[in-house]
């Protein structure tokens, strides 16, 4: 079902241990043909950069329930930019949509909702890199 | 009860005399149309006799309604303590804390690990400040209280017996329960700090200390809720559950504690999904379990010491970000359930948790909902009024039978103890494997169309997104936090807390020592919760779960 096998990251940033969905998504992913490495739960930004750097990796996803979006998804941004990294950063989790706009506007590609189908997250995940390449 | 005194009493006859001693609610036992309606229907075991498949008590919900317990916790201290004020002058008499991120995992509020998270999901304590502040001008000595933490637990309770201490309470005066239970933190919840052998003498250290100073508090609340939430199925969570209580019994029985002075002060906690006869069954089944292990494997022989009290929630998990409004419908079922199983507490969730945390109009609504189940449904009128039922019956006993193959798979991993089954589990990834597959399983239903989830995947039509009103918590409570955090820090004794911190490091050293009044000292000394953590963790390292899909 997929044509270039992508590398997806997927981590828990920061406190929040709520990993449910991450882990579904991370199933998802593998079952839409891409390779998914999680990287587990708390992790922080320089953790995360630095495993997008060695897996060379695609995309990062991020799983927040904890209301802490706003704080840590800019600084995630902050953190890609800075190491230099052209990939697109897509969060799931509990995000009000105001604050969805809000985080696209910093630069995250994509906000994934509750709710979101396995066709949507695979889609989602794909155009969101396809549209870097 | 009353076995022993009575033994040529009919189970019926022993109920009844039971039943006769109760007090009861000054309300009409009848329906609504007037009829008249008797307090148990069906046959032994009774409501109150062992093993109290059919509740707990001889006459259930017509002497007490169960407890409706709404967890909040938000921003500064001061401003949790007002809220609480407010509860108590509205006739509440339990507290129930719900504490940040960063203080559930022991981080202080200047910790790199807390930015963004201070006072946002709860409280923050970082010092026996914060929690003077939290319980000011509360008369400790007339509350129950119930705080809601694991890892970081002997800490906070710590702080909560120093500060009753400056206010003339003593430790046995002190009523309450705290969860401190740190084995689903490893299967679910994930707020753990130390492994889970460390962790469990630092459980038992707060169980025998307050078996010995604290007759009226419960020291652990074995939680089913977190495991549902990340994903298990209901038989699942019953056998996770019971599993890690009979690991709580063990350990405690191997530290030489009476199992029927500690069984007495044991409780749980159960989620309340939506499939209606699964719950019911569910609960009538744990408290069937609990009483015969309790008795039969564990040797109690109080009763008290055989019952499964518990506190229930509903399903957060169930509700949906789509048409949110349809979560009310959702809650009022989910707690239907929990009173027709018997439970003695509940919180129920607010209909707007799946967008944010929930504001004051939507937790009124529904802590509403499950006041309209106890005052106008009628269920309350007759204990386990689907007992006998046979679908309800085939349930229960279902529920147990899967219970049951889980707990023989977990002896013989721990080769004759649960205790050490569950650390095996824990250890080889037992627990959140099962738990993620079971969570995969649903998902891919619900994708595929074949379970209808009402607003997500059938009758979409309706959903209004721009009319919603949703809870913001501002940034101040972190600067304000933050200061008053250095300020302390300025202002203490540090000799007095790096002699605290060298005794807790010394003692967890010790395993024949207490941790508990070094613990208590340190507090006094304005430790931070982060140093207190970091002088065990010297010991006792840090615990870093593999990542596992």
């Amino acid at each position: 079902m997929s044509d270039p096998q992508y590398r997806v990251i997927l981590a828990k940033l920061g406190l929040d241990g709520h990993d449910r969905g991450i882990k579904v998504v991370a199933r998802i992913l593998r079952d839409a043909g891409m390779e998914v490495i999680y990287l587990g739960l708390r992790q922080t930004t320089a953790s995360i950069v630095a495993a997008a750097e060695e897996e060379d990796a695609d995309a990062i996803g991020l799983s927040m329930h904890n209301a802490g979006h706003l704080t840590l998804g800019p600084k995630m941004m902050e953190a890609i930019t800075a190491a230099g990294l052209d990939l697109p950063l897509i969060i799931g989790g509990i995000v009000p949509d105001e604050d969805a706009a809000e985080l696209e506007k910093v630069g995250v590609a994509a906000v994934l909702g509750p709710g979101a189908s396995a066709e949507e997250v695979a889609a989602i995940v794909r155009d969101a890199i396809s549209s870097r390449e | 009860m009353g076995t022993e005194e009575n033994p040529n009493l009919e189970p019926q006859e022993l109920w009844q005399l039971e039943y006769n001693k109760a007090r009861l609610r000054d309300v009409p036992f009848e329906t609504m149309s007037g009829v008249p309606v008797d307090p148990v229907y069906g046959s032994e075991p009774y409501p109150g006799q062992y093993p109290f498949t059919r509740g707990l008590y001889p006459s259930m919900y017509r002497s007490r309604l169960w407890t409706m317990r709404m967890f909040a916790g938000f921003g500064t201290a001061e401003d949790t303590n007002l809220r609480f004020k407010e509860l108590l002058r509205n006739g509440g008499t339990g507290l129930s804390t719900a504490f940040d991120m960063p203080t559930l995992m022991g981080r202080d509020s200047d910790s790199e690990w807390a930015l963004g998270e201070v006072g946002r999901a709860g409280v923050a304590v970082d010092t026996l400040a914060d929690m003077e502040d939290l319980f000011a001008d509360i008369d400790l000595s007339s509350v129950s209280t119930s705080m809601t933490i694991n890892g970081p637990a002997a800490t906070i309770f710590a702080m909560y017996i120093a500060v009753a201490e400056q206010n003339r309470v003593a430790p046995n005066q002190l009523a309450g329960t705290i969860q401190n239970d740190i084995l689903k933190e490893y299967q679910a919840q994930k707020e753990y700090i130390y492994p889970p052998r460390p962790s469990m003498r630092i459980i038992t250290d707060m169980v025998k200390y307050t078996t010995a100073e604290m007759p009226k508090w419960h020291p652990i609340s074995i939680s089913g809720y977190h495991i549902r939430e990340a994903g298990s199925t209901a038989a699942q969570e019953l056998a996770f559950t019971l599993a890690n209580g009979f690991a709580y019994v063990e350990a405690a029985i191997d530290a030489g504690q009476n199992v029927d002075e500690f069984g007495r002060r044991l409780s749980f906690f159960f989620n309340s999904h939506s499939d209606f006869f699964e719950e019911i069954g569910k609960f009538r089944a744990a408290r069937r379990i609990w009483a015969r292990w309790m008795k039969e494997r564990y040797g109690a022989t109080d009763e008290r010491a055989m019952m499964c009290r518990f506190h229930t929630q509903t399903a957060g998990v169930s509700l949906t970000a789509q048409q949110p409004e349809n979560n009310i419908a959702r809650v009022g079922i989910q707690a239907l359930a929990a009173a027709l199983g018997g439970t003695q507490s509940l919180h129920t969730d607010s209909f707007d948790e799946a967008l944010a945390l929930p504001t004051e109009d939507a937790a009124r609504i529904a802590l509403r909902t499950q006041q309209i189940v106890a005052h106008e449904t009628g269920v309350t009128n007759v204990a386990d009024p689907l007992g006998g039922a046979p679908y309800v019956e085939w349930m229960t006993d279902e529920m147990e039978r899967q219970a049951e193959e889980i707990f023989a798979h977990l002896d013989d991993l721990g080769s004759g103890s649960m205790l050490e089954g569950t650390f095996a589990g824990i250890e080889n990834g037992y627990f959140v494997g099962e738990i993620a597959d079971a969570a995969y399983r649903f998902e891919r239903e619900v994708n595929s169309g074949q379970r209808i989830i009402v607003g997500v995947n059938d009758f979409t039509e309706g959903d209004n997104p721009e009319d919603r009103n949703l809870l913001r918590i501002g940034a101040e409570t972190e600067e304000y936090q933050l200061k008053r955090l250095q300020n302390i820090k300025t202002d203490r004794n540090q000799d007095q807390v790096d002699e605290a911190l060298t005794a807790i490091t010394e003692t967890a050293s010790d395993p024949t020592r207490n941790l508990m009044p070094t613990i208590i000292d340190a507090v006094k000394t304005y430790a931070t919760e982060e140093e207190i953590a970091n002088a065990m963790e010297k010991v006792f390292g840090t615990y870093v779960e593999r990542a596992i899909v």
